[in-house]
């Protein structure tokens, strides 16, 4: 069945740059969402300088950047006012939507979900090159809004109207990346749905998919059904910013005591309203996958099967719906009436029960295992608790009351960024150290990796636990100045924590980018299964060929057969008839 | 007045409903903590019990105890409780009962980049009419002179006054983008939407100078967009009260 | 390309009973339904929240979009003949209804393009209020969509000759695709027609 002779004439270009094979899509859409999670990490690392010295000039950097070649950025080497509000907004936006989401659903996703459902290649593989091709644009435009006077967006991921309305072009070119984006998240996620449904091999029934799919699933559920209303909020806005219409800004504005010329009669909590219907299900296209990737190596690694898979799988879907109705828990003090207040305080706790089904699913897994340490084990285990305090620290939040005190405060800061960095991005690089030798042939070092590991968890909890005690102490997040209240100068310290643990954290990914490389040369050799896992990806050659599969697999089992009762071997691969 | 202590920790609650959401802060605390440290230890005693070492070897078999799902029924009643039994109740209680005009101060709350104005109705509790077209670098308000509602009007630029123990009611807005009119040691935060105006009430239970501090980017001049409450003694209040000037009052000799 | 080897594309599944493709097109057409409605909701509540909101049928030309709305609705009758020609085996009479189709959409934008001058003849622009910003979003938006159609549409009859010798399923059922999204294109305009002009 295999096609491979066919495909060895393809050229340099053709194989490796517009390729239509998704698992040479899935390495680019790793690579390039990787170099912009740096990206962000870097902006990021700025913006500590700042916090832990504010006014002071960069050392070194602030030359290099602030030099003029970026306009209106670092004028004077310090990170400004303006500096760091663009710092704010495009680390945020970066992060997300050019980093995490990528990474989770376009390397992974595109990488694994064909191999794991058995097929040979997505159902839509040019779709699925202008699927890349279409982030790769969104992210070059994003950008370009840098070099534009004025810099890139300033007005924070939110982009709250009226004052992203008023903002400089940076947030028109912003907001052209967005609908980029957006078009080439909607593209992909027709595609995996497509592929998750039509494409699974024979005797692979929906309750044998492992987990990783599911989650991929019902991820692409969530992107195809809250993105377009951000696009429609999008086009909205872009129409406000060019075209002088006034959807989000009402009647009688007045900006440095003159009356502005505009018709007036929007609204601007509306924005609101249609960017968190999508922003909230965000949160979840940021963990589903996440949750996968770490079920999928804590199963392997504890040998023995799922605990719970049905629940788990419920729990994936309810999680996947209810993401749709929390949103306006993030506007509780836009002064919304009780009956709203209550309705989504109400959602909000709901939607926590499903978090508490996975972790507890997860955790009674490794009861009665044979727990092998190696590192994306250590990533996935570490996991667990940085997500169960991403989703602890969310009650205060959603809960009205309390919210009055910690909206706008570094509370918040620390509780979303537990969720997404030593949450979600612990479980991707488990899941980079986890499928690099399917993809590689070789093993990453596990020494280094280690390093890595132990590093990154101390350094990035010395980042964020900081700041949920600067959020119980009333510091407010956005402030390019957190000395300027007694408040928030009396806890200073805290601020130079972070930011050389930050740095810190910095440092430690360095280890990761040189293993990551030099693996691909000087890493362990390793055969087609060097796990013992059972999932189907592991019946390919190393690396997959065009077409993956030597022949089409034919699924027997469940996706997590392990130490099953009466055999030699520990697993019991998917496609192995006992 | 005493000096505020700052430091790492919940900052001091002045106001007169502060106190229960504290106390759900505190409960909360509490329950996270006990909740990640219980599972924590759990987590590492399933870790170290079952590492995988020689002679090991995994059980095929799942846990068939019934106590995760305790334990799960048992977090789901516990945020029942918080939600039912402390946040709603302290919400909906303070949002739902507003001081009774009469008695309280009524203030509008204007936000702009990057200042607060607070504009006081006068002796007769009227606000003078405003209107966005009348603003300018004289009348930031726009508020309109030829309404007499407005001759006793006046207001202050990034200084609030009050009395000590009046109940406060501040109609929030904004004149430009969206700002939060935040004053954490009075527990009160209000989105100050353009376009909207939202009333929030409080009461301060002690005398002091508080800060103000913008909760929403609002651009360039957000983290500098701060103020000071001055919470006064009645009579501290009365004789400031009577010092303003009253920018709208009709000079004499025009009548 | 690995093309052979993915299947359902000619055949349906055997289980969802459908082909890869037109499961796509659902899928791309659930994403438009939430684009659409995320641009109606913001209509309602734009119009809601307004003191006095003109009535269409007194700035817009109500007739002008009636008989838009009779050229969307022949051009999707059409659009179905042309795949039940495939269907039928009939090329040629593809290319005829298909070649109406086009040409039924290049008359919908003219028509839209004489309603947009006069528009802007008049000095109404979308910044002249809410009711023509949302008016001029919202036909423009499917205006695009109209442009969209028309290009696919194109490249099918451009490219029918070869297709149809190749891969005749699948290419019947590409055309089916693109007629679910005509349709939904036509579907988008019987609501924005009495939203915008009539109520």
């Amino acid at each position: 069945m295999s096609q491979d002779h066919h495909h060895q004439e393809l050229g340099f270009i053709q194989k490796y740059i517009f390729s239509v094979d998704h698992k040479v899509i899935g390495v680019q859409y790793g690579v390039t969402a990787l170099i912009f999670l740096f990206l962000g990490f870097c902006m990021m690392m700025l913006m500590r300088w700042q916090l832990a010295y504010p006014g002071e000039e960069v050392p070194i950097l602030g030359g290099l950047l602030g030099s003029g070649w970026l306009p209106d950025f670092m004028s004077a080497g310090d990170v400004d006012a303006s500096t760091y509000n663009t710092l704010g907004a495009m680390h945020g936006t970066v992060m997300i939507f050019l980093g995490v989401v990528p990474l989770g659903v376009g390397a992974f996703g595109n990488y694994l979900v064909p191999l794991q459902v058995g097929a040979p290649d997505m159902a839509f593989p040019k779709l699925n090159a202008a699927s890349y091709w279409t982030y790769f644009a969104g992210g070059v435009v994003m950008m370009l809004g840098f070099f534009m006077p004025g810099g890139a967006a300033n007005s924070g991921w939110t982009s709250y109207p009226p004052l992203s309305i008023f903002a400089s072009n940076g947030q028109t070119v912003w907001l052209v990346g967005m609908v980029l984006l957006i078009t080439s998240s909607l593209l992909g996620s027709v595609n995996i749905i497509v592929t998750i449904i039509q494409l699974r091999a024979p005797g692979l029934s929906f309750f044998k998919l492992p987990f990783f799919v599911w989650a991929q699933l019902v991820t692409s559920f969530i992107l195809l059904l809250a993105f377009p209303p951000l696009e429609a909020a999008g086009v909205l806005q872009l129409m406000d910013r060019v075209a002088g219409t006034s959807f989000f800004l009402p009647t009688g504005l007045v900006q440095s005591n003159m009356p502005l010329e505009i018709a007036g009669g929007g609204n601007s909590l509306l924005w609101q309203h249609l960017f968190w219907f999508l922003a909230h299900p965000e949160v979840y296209v940021l963990i589903l996958p996440a949750i996968g990737i770490v079920t999928e190596i804590v199963v392997n690694n504890t040998r023995k099967p799922l605990y719970g898979y049905k629940t788990l799988v419920y729990s994936g879907i309810f999680l996947g719906f209810m993401s749709f109705l929390v949103w306006a828990h993030h506007m509780f003090m836009t002064g919304m009436g009780e009956t709203m207040s209550d309705f989504f305080q109400v959602t909000t706790m709901i939607i926590s029960i499903p978090s508490v089904v996975v972790l507890t699913v997860l955790i009674i897994t490794l009861w009665g295992g044979s727990i092998r340490f190696n590192v994306p084990m250590l990533f996935a285990v570490a996991f667990l608790p940085m997500f169960a305090i991403g989703g602890l620290t969310g009650l205060p939040l959603g809960l009205t009351a309390s919210d009055i005190y910690f909206h706008d405060t570094y509370y918040v800061i620390g509780h979303f960024h537990y969720v997404v960095a030593p949450g979600t991005l612990f479980a991707l690089f488990a899941g980079i150290y986890y499928w690099y030798p399917k993809v590689v042939g070789r093993k990453m070092s596990s020494f280094w990796g280690k390093i890595h590991f132990w590093g990154s968890l101390i350094s990035i909890n010395l980042v964020f636990f900081p700041m949920l005690l600067q959020g119980i102490s009333g510091l407010n997040r956005r402030m390019y100045d957190p000395t300027f209240y007694e408040h928030g100068a009396s806890i200073q310290s805290l601020n130079v924590i972070i930011s050389y643990a930050a740095w810190a954290l910095g440092l430690v990914q360095l280890i990761f980018i040189l293993n990551f490389f030099l693996s691909i040369k000087f890493g362990k050799k390793v055969g087609d299964n060097p796990w013992q896992a059972t999932t189907l990806e592991w019946a390919t050659p190393t690396p997959p060929p065009h077409g993956n599969f030597l022949s089409e697999p034919t699924v027997y089992h469940g996706p997590y057969e392990y130490s099953v009762p009466g055999r030699t071997e520990d697993y019991l691969p998917q496609h192995v008839q006992a | 007045m005493e000096k505020l202590q700052y430091g790492i920790g919940l900052m001091p609650d002045l106001s007169t409903h502060g106190h229960g959401i504290d106390q759900l802060i505190y409960f909360l605390h509490g329950f996270m903590l006990l909740l990640f440290v219980g599972w924590g230890i759990f987590l590492a005693y399933t870790l170290i019990r079952f590492r995988a070492r020689a002679g090991h070897k995994a059980n095929y078999e799942s846990l068939k105890s019934k106590l995760p799902k305790y334990a799960e029924v048992a977090v789901v009643a516990f945020e029942v409780f918080l939600l039912v039994g402390l946040s709603m109740p302290v919400w909906n209680s303070y949002k739902s009962d507003p001081p009774d005009e009469k008695e309280a101060l009524r203030v509008r709350v204007v936000g702009q980049q990057f200042a607060w104005y607070i504009h006081y109705a006068g002796e007769d509790k009227k606000f003078g009419r405003t209107d966005s077209k009348l603003i300018s670098d004289f009348n930031p308000l726009g508020i309109d002179s030829k309404d007499p509602a407005s001759e006793d009007d006046f207001y202050s630029l990034r200084n609030f006054n009050l009395p000590v123990g009046k109940p406060i009611i501040a109609e929030i807005t904004s004149k430009d983008v969206i700002h939060s009119f935040g004053v954490p040691v009075l527990r009160v935060k209000q989105d100050a939407t353009p376009g909207i105006t939202v009333p929030i009430w409080f009461t301060a239970k002690e005398t002091g100078e508080f800060e103000i501090i913008c909760s929403q980017l609002c651009g360039i001049g957000h983290s500098t967009m701060g103020g000071k409450v001055h919470v006064q003694k009645p009579e501290d209040f009365k004789k400031w009260w009577d010092e303003q000037e009253r920018p709208y009052k009709k000079s004499t000799a025009s009548l | 390309m690995s093309l052979d080897l993915i299947k359902y594309i000619e055949e349906p599944h055997p289980l969802t009973g459908i082909t890869n493709s037109k499961l796509a097109m659902w899928l791309f057409l659930a994403t438009e339904v939430m684009l659409f409605g995320g641009l109606f909701s913001a209509y309602i509540i734009l119009r809601v929240g307004a003191p006095d909101w003109p009535h269409g049928s007194e700035y817009l030309n109500v007739p002008l979009a009636t008989a838009n709305t009779m050229v969307l609705i022949i051009s999707s009758v059409t659009m179905v003949m042309s795949w039940a020609s495939l269907a039928m085996k009939s090329l040629p009479k593809f290319k005829f209804y298909m070649t109406m189709t086009i040409l039924l959409a290049c008359v919908f934008l003219v028509i839209k393009y004489i309603e947009y001058s006069h528009k802007f003849h008049l000095e109404l622009y979308p910044s002249t209020n809410n009711f023509f910003g949302i008016y001029f979003t919202l036909t423009g938006l499917h205006g695009l969509h109209i442009i969209g159609g028309i290009l696919v549409n194109t490249y099918f009859l451009l490219t029918a000759n070869k297709s149809w010798a190749e891969h005749p399923k699948m290419f019947t059922g590409r055309i089916e695709a693109a007629g679910l999204y005509w349709h939904f294109v036509d579907l988008v305009w019987i609501f924005l027609f009495p939203v915008l002009y009539l109520l």
